[in-house]
């Protein structure tokens, strides 16, 4: 039969030689091969002091947008928890009250806004649903901690840095 | 004998006692530190600069850990098991000779405990005696995987004592001394026992391999099949007992080796420099460690570069291969020294 691709290799089976039987040849060349790693460079990164480069599409931690004058841009419309397949996100939605136009950006606006990150996939389907362009995932990886409440992360933290005020 | 010179070999004892314990220590530091290098990492670093702390936290934590022994286990066995293990693997060291005679004022120090002339059998001795730490303990725990780790030790051992006891009769024709000072003294210059003795060189170190557990025939502690083999039901410092026997009769079996085939604490061209005696002598010692330390390093090379021999290979090795070999490297030894030599 006419091989698919000329990426097969025919194997054939024969009587290990003397040599090949000894054992001891295949010893010294193994040998050889671990002293050439012995002195190459470690691949180790050391994790805390160093940090590799994350990839241009990587998808970490959540940040909630503000627009160029510093105001959020979130308006609760509730997409990206209705989008996120893990039901991570949780919402309460306020009106704005008159004097709040230079913290919010629409009249509704985000009171409450949760996501959960240990039921969190980092899919970045909430990115993808949001109207607004009001959450990113372009944070860091989401530190460890040790009680479960913990992972439930508010706007204090979701939420980007005002604008220097 | 006076009592200068009991205080003397006191002191001597707690030396080499001591410098055994910290190599054997530094050892297992070594061990993680080498391994990484040849898988391509960097290994412990945490623990003092580079890590060469680690140790003594590990040792810290072994002693912190919870002491566990099990309730159907035998009470007295399960302890005299570890203890033995590291009694046996301590007193080895006793009749290697570290170096030749230190003069300090009127008194003529010599560097080894004991200058018994069957020094090569009482090795052989301690050596066997040896497997019965892991038998008892693997026995007396009282688990089916601890049981089978000691009855692979113990028939391991007894396997590889026999071509062993063999290829160390090849040399004791060469040499015509059982006393481990005198191997030593005629070695001196390049007439290394080795270059008479290859084949016997290599069936000593393959049995030394298997002796002391170590990769390729650390079948009786085996963690893929065994779980932890003979020392499963061990903890705390009981478990640090035998990981540190293994440790020190590495470095004992390098030691012995050193002395019977690598010319011992001779170094070659030394007497060219004209060097004061007691400098000739502590270079020995250092040439000496330094040839314990290249034999340590190729214990844990062949660690992590070869697999675990599978048990029926092992004992195919042990009586198909290596004993015939043995008597063969008896018999063209005993050719070479009546035609040729």
């Amino acid at each position: 039969m006419e091989p698919l691709s000329n990426k097969r290799k025919l194997i054939e089976s024969k009587p290990l030689n003397f040599l090949e039987r000894a054992y001891l040849p295949a010893i010294l060349s193994g040998l050889a091969i671990t002293m050439r790693h012995f002195f190459r460079k470690p691949v180790t990164i050391s994790y805390p002091e160093e940090k590799r480069e994350f990839s241009e599409n990587f998808r970490g931690m959540h940040s909630l947008k503000r627009d160029e004058d510093g105001k959020e841009r979130c308006t609760a419309c509730g997409l990206c928890a209705l989008s996120c397949p893990a039901e991570a996100i949780t919402m309460i939605a306020a009106e704005r009250q008159p004097g709040e136009e230079n913290l919010y950006r629409e009249e509704k606006y985000a009171a409450v806004y949760e996501i959960n990150m240990l039921r969190c996939i980092f899919c970045g389907l909430c990115e993808e649903a949001c109207p607004k362009e009001a959450i990113y995932l372009d944070g860091d990886i989401v530190p460890a901690d040790y009680l479960r409440k913990d992972f439930i992360y508010g706007k204090d933290k979701l939420v980007e840095a005002p604008l220097n005020q | 004998m006076e009592l200068a010179d009991i205080i003397i070999k006191f002191i001597l004892i707690v030396i080499i006692f001591a410098i055994s314990l910290v190599i054997a220590m530094y050892s297992t530091y070594a061990e993680r530190k080498i391994a990484a290098f040849f898988q391509d990492r960097i290994g412990p670093n945490r623990a003092g600069p580079w890590g060469i702390l680690q140790p003594l936290a590990d040792g810290g934590k072994m002693f912190l850990k919870e002491e566990i022994i099990p309730t159907n286990a035998s009470g007295f066995l399960f302890i005299a098991g570890p203890s033995l293990a590291i009694l046996t693997a301590c007193i080895g060291s006793a009749v290697i000779p570290w170096g030749q005679k230190l003069t300090l004022g009127s008194h003529v120090i010599d560097l080894q405990v004991a200058d018994i002339n069957v020094g090569i059998l009482y090795i052989f001795g301690v050596v066997s005696l040896g497997v019965y730490g892991v038998m008892i303990g693997g026995w007396a725990s009282n688990n089916k995987y601890s049981l089978l780790g000691a009855i692979r030790a113990a028939s391991q051992n007894i396997s590889y004592e026999i071509s062993m006891g063999l290829s160390i009769i090849a040399l004791l024709m060469v040499t015509g001394t059982l006393s481990l000072r005198e191997i030593a003294q005629q070695q001196q210059g390049w007439h290394w026992n080795v270059i008479y003795q290859p084949l016997g060189f290599l069936i000593f170190i393959i049995c030394a391999f298997a002796e002391t557990n170590r990769t390729p025939f650390d079948l009786p502690e085996c963690e893929t099949e065994l779980v932890g083999g003979y020392h499963t039901e061990y903890s705390s410092m009981k478990l640090g007992f035998y990981l540190f026997a293994e440790y020190i009769n590495m470095f004992i079996s390098s030691a012995v080796m050193a002395t019977l085939y690598f010319g011992g604490y001779n170094m070659p061209f030394i007497h060219h420099f004209g060097f004061s005696e007691n400098l000739v002598t502590i270079l020995g010692v250092v040439f000496l460690f330094i040839k314990i330390f290249a034999f340590i390093f190729f214990f844990m090379w062949v660690r992590w570069t070869i697999p675990r021999f599978r048990y029926d290979q092992l004992m195919d090795l042990g009586w198909k291969i290596l004993i015939p070999l043995a008597i063969a490297n008896i018999v063209i030894t005993g050719i070479w020294i009546t035609f040729i030599k």
